[in-house]
């Protein structure tokens, strides 16, 4: 198969501090100094050279290289300031690479956004049209798939009603809608899928699932690393904007909850303040096993995970909750205390997972510090890892046991008689 | 590697054959470099954006079009009190309602291309930093809506000026009048470069914004907008000679109302000028135009 992206040695720097500030007589007098061949008047001593390139600039990408071929669905995945925008920003055309070039075979699209361009007081139909066009369609072809589009939306009722009478949901959906139908020869696709709810997200990933199966070439960044899993062929992690991991999509899945994960069973935020509004703050979190903190347990063992939080402001009414998430991102559970209301001071807060309940493997877990039940005052994402062990002994099957949880459940048997079994 | 092999590796990098690629994404891209052809490709796009900007300004207005009606007649109604009946100015001996409402819908017709498409960046940027399309649609559909406007106001011109005959007023056109498609194109050139210079340069040095719409009104007063150049001193003549929109101005006088001094000379120096503005304006635009979302 052809390489449709040819990714080479791209960066990009941003400047730090002075973005965009400039004065016009500092510019005219860089500009003067250089007509006559004089070093820039306004650099540091000893920066002359270096001062744009190693000191101001911040390296969002920093030589990245890579080949798309035709029809494959390629993740990007990382953490937030990894470089995965810019990327993306750079391969839509939406900004320029410092150095390096990109070379593209066939019409491309890109959806950085759902819904670039909808205006507020058009309506529904007329906003299909402006923003299929702005995203590379043909009048001609948003005719054609119009009734399509509005279907897959369903808000058919409210086509001919100016969007911003529109819920948030409607507007998405339309939005969508409209993305959906796009048929580039490489689409680019930017977290659009956190949007609308369950149903309609399921509907969306599986449009998605048709567009590479219709041989299209999909270049996806998601953090939702389930989907990853399930749409990409291909993966790549990017970490400070380089290349960190590259290859089959699971793997490369993987060995990013492997970078995230903290790993050591516990974890202090002293001085770091992880409060939103000074109400509540997280101090300590671990994972116990026997008694023991450690980030590693038996899949025979319970494992108890334990955090200290201070109360900043008496008489708030607190509650807590851990989401549980296993290797793929995917969530395995929630689960909270009630909301009491508290005096402040420190408090801990803790729960066990019984014994023979999760798979082996390696797990995270979130921690939720939350004030009158939907205010979210403290939220640390990965907080926590472990990893799951397999334990000795095990019967029977010993390759890998799919799921992401693994309880004992209670099995019978029953021998049947001859005649009971010819049904 | 030693250098002089690894320039021959790059030369025959280089010499490869374009193997069918379609775009090529580079740090830089040439001053000169516009890419003009491949604004065919959104003709729909900029036929859209006329139609939105045309639509939207009305929604939720009692008047709706009719505001591209009553602006022109208002202004207009303005200056005959003020620069006619107050300040007693000439007007070449044409009723002073039609030479004001030539002068304000011709002018406008300028003035919004340059107030409007100085903001193209600024203003968009929120459009432009999550979707590729060539740049120079936004201004060239505004100059397409302002078109739009500005034969509206023309039509209303006309209907004024059927009414002015009705009461017993000759108009004189003259065979200028088949020179308006060119005294509006250079309208349009002059609109449209200054307006892309500025929308180039403000994404470094945001005062400018501030300037243009002072700029434009005092712009105005230097030129014979509302009053005709007859008036001017001969001592004083060469100053409204430096200004290239002058010959424009008079020449649509000249071609609905019969009256202006126009040199065909002075209005060549002012087309070639408007070219350099244009190109001038064209090339800032594709400089500024791959890297403006890193600095708005």
């Amino acid at each position: 198969m052809s390489t449709v992206i040819s990714v080479e040695n791209i960066s990009k720097a941003y400047r730090l501090g002075t973005i965009g500030g400039a004065d016009l007589s500092d510019d005219f007098a860089r500009w003067w100094a250089k007509m006559r061949g004089r070093p820039d008047p306004l650099a540091k001593i000893g920066e002359e050279h270096h001062a744009r390139l190693m000191g101001e600039d911040f390296w969002a990408l920093d030589d990245v290289s890579f080949d798309v071929k035709e029809g494959e669905v390629l993740g990007i995945i990382g953490r937030n300031g990894a470089g995965k925008s810019t990327l993306l920003k750079i391969l839509s055309q939406v900004t320029a690479p410092t150095s390096g070039e990109v070379k593209i075979k066939g019409r491309i699209a890109s959806l950085l956004e759902v819904g670039t361009g909808f205006h507020p007081d058009l309506t529904g139909r007329e906003n299909v049209f402006l923003n299929g066009s702005i995203l590379g369609m043909t009048k001609e072809e948003i005719k054609r798939k119009f009734d399509e589009i509005v279907a897959f939306s369903e808000i058919e009722e409210f086509i001919d009603t100016p969007v911003k009478r529109y819920s948030s949901g409607m507007y998405v959906r339309l939005a969508f809608a409209v993305a959906a139908h796009l048929e580039p020869e490489i689409l680019i696709v930017d977290e659009v899928l956190a949007v609308g709810d369950a149903q309609f997200q399921q509907k969306c990933v599986g449009k998605m699932g048709q567009a590479s199966r219709a041989g299209r070439t999909v270049l996806f960044v998601s953090h939702n690393l389930s989907v990853v899993c399930s749409l990409c062929s291909r993966a790549l992690l990017l970490d400070g904007g380089r290349i960190t991991s590259e290859g089959l999509a699971a793997d490369v899945v993987s060995a990013y909850v492997q970078s995230s994960a903290t790993s050591k069973g516990e974890v202090t935020w002293d001085g770091e303040p992880n409060s939103n509004n000074g109400r509540l703050r997280l101090g300590r979190a671990r994972t116990l096993s026997g008694g023991q903190v450690t980030a590693n347990v038996h899949i025979d063992k319970p494992l108890a995970v334990q955090y200290d939080f201070e109360v900043l402001r008496a008489g708030l009414n607190v509650s807590t909750s851990i989401h549980l998430h296993d290797k793929y991102g995917t969530c395995v559970l929630a689960s909270g205390t009630g909301p009491r209301v508290l005096e402040s001071g420190w408090y801990r807060h803790s729960c066990v997972f019984p014994a023979n309940f999760l798979n082996d493997g390696r797990y995270t877990i979130s921690i939720l510090l939350i004030s009158d039940i939907t205010r979210f005052e403290v939220s640390v994402p990965e907080a926590l890892s472990f990893v799951v062990h397999e334990a000795k002994g095990r019967e029977g099957w010993l390759g890998e046991v799919i799921g992401c949880i693994r309880p004992h459940l209670q099995w019978e048997e029953i021998p049947l008689e001859p005649a009971a079994a010819n049904l | 590697m030693t250098e002089e092999a690894l320039k021959a590796d790059l030369r025959l990098i280089e010499a490869e054959p374009s193997e069918g690629w379609t775009t090529r994404i580079t740090p830089h891209r040439g001053w000169l470099d516009w890419r003009l052809g491949q604004l065919w490709r959104y003709r729909d796009l900029i036929g859209l954006f006329v139609w939105r900007d045309f639509v939207s300004a009305y929604k939720q207005t009692v008047l709706g079009p009719a505001w591209h009606v009553i602006q022109p007649l208002l202004t207009t109604l303005m200056f005959t009190i003020i620069f006619s009946r107050v300040a007693r100015l000439s007007t070449d001996g044409i009723p002073p309602f039609l030479f004001y409402l030539i002068g304000s819908v011709a002018w406008g017709y300028f003035a919004n291309n340059l107030t409007k498409t100085s903001v193209t960046f600024v203003g968009n940027a929120h459009l432009l930093g999550k979707v590729y399309f060539h740049r120079l649609v936004l201004p060239i559909s505004v100059a397409v809506s302002n078109l739009i406007t500005f034969a509206i106001q023309l039509g209303i011109f006309l209907v004024a000026l059927t009414f002015f005959w009705m009461t017993g007023y000759r108009p004189h056109f003259t065979a200028w009048i088949l020179f308006t498609p060119l005294f509006l194109f250079m309208m349009a050139g002059y609109g449209l470069g200054g307006g892309i210079i500025v929308s180039a340069l403000t994404t470094r040095y945001r005062d400018l914004a501030n300037l243009v719409s002072f700029g434009v009104q005092l712009l105005m007063y230097a030129t014979p907008v509302i009053y005709p150049v007859s008036i001017i001193p001969e001592r004083y003549r060469w100053i409204n000679d430096l200004n290239p929109l002058a010959p424009i101005m008079e020449g649509f006088r000249l071609a609905f109302l019969g009256a202006g001094t126009v040199d065909v000379s002075q209005l060549a120096v002012s087309f070639c000028v408007m070219l350099g503005v244009l190109v001038v304006g064209l090339m800032l635009f594709t400089h500024v135009e791959r890297t403006f979302m890193d600095t708005v």
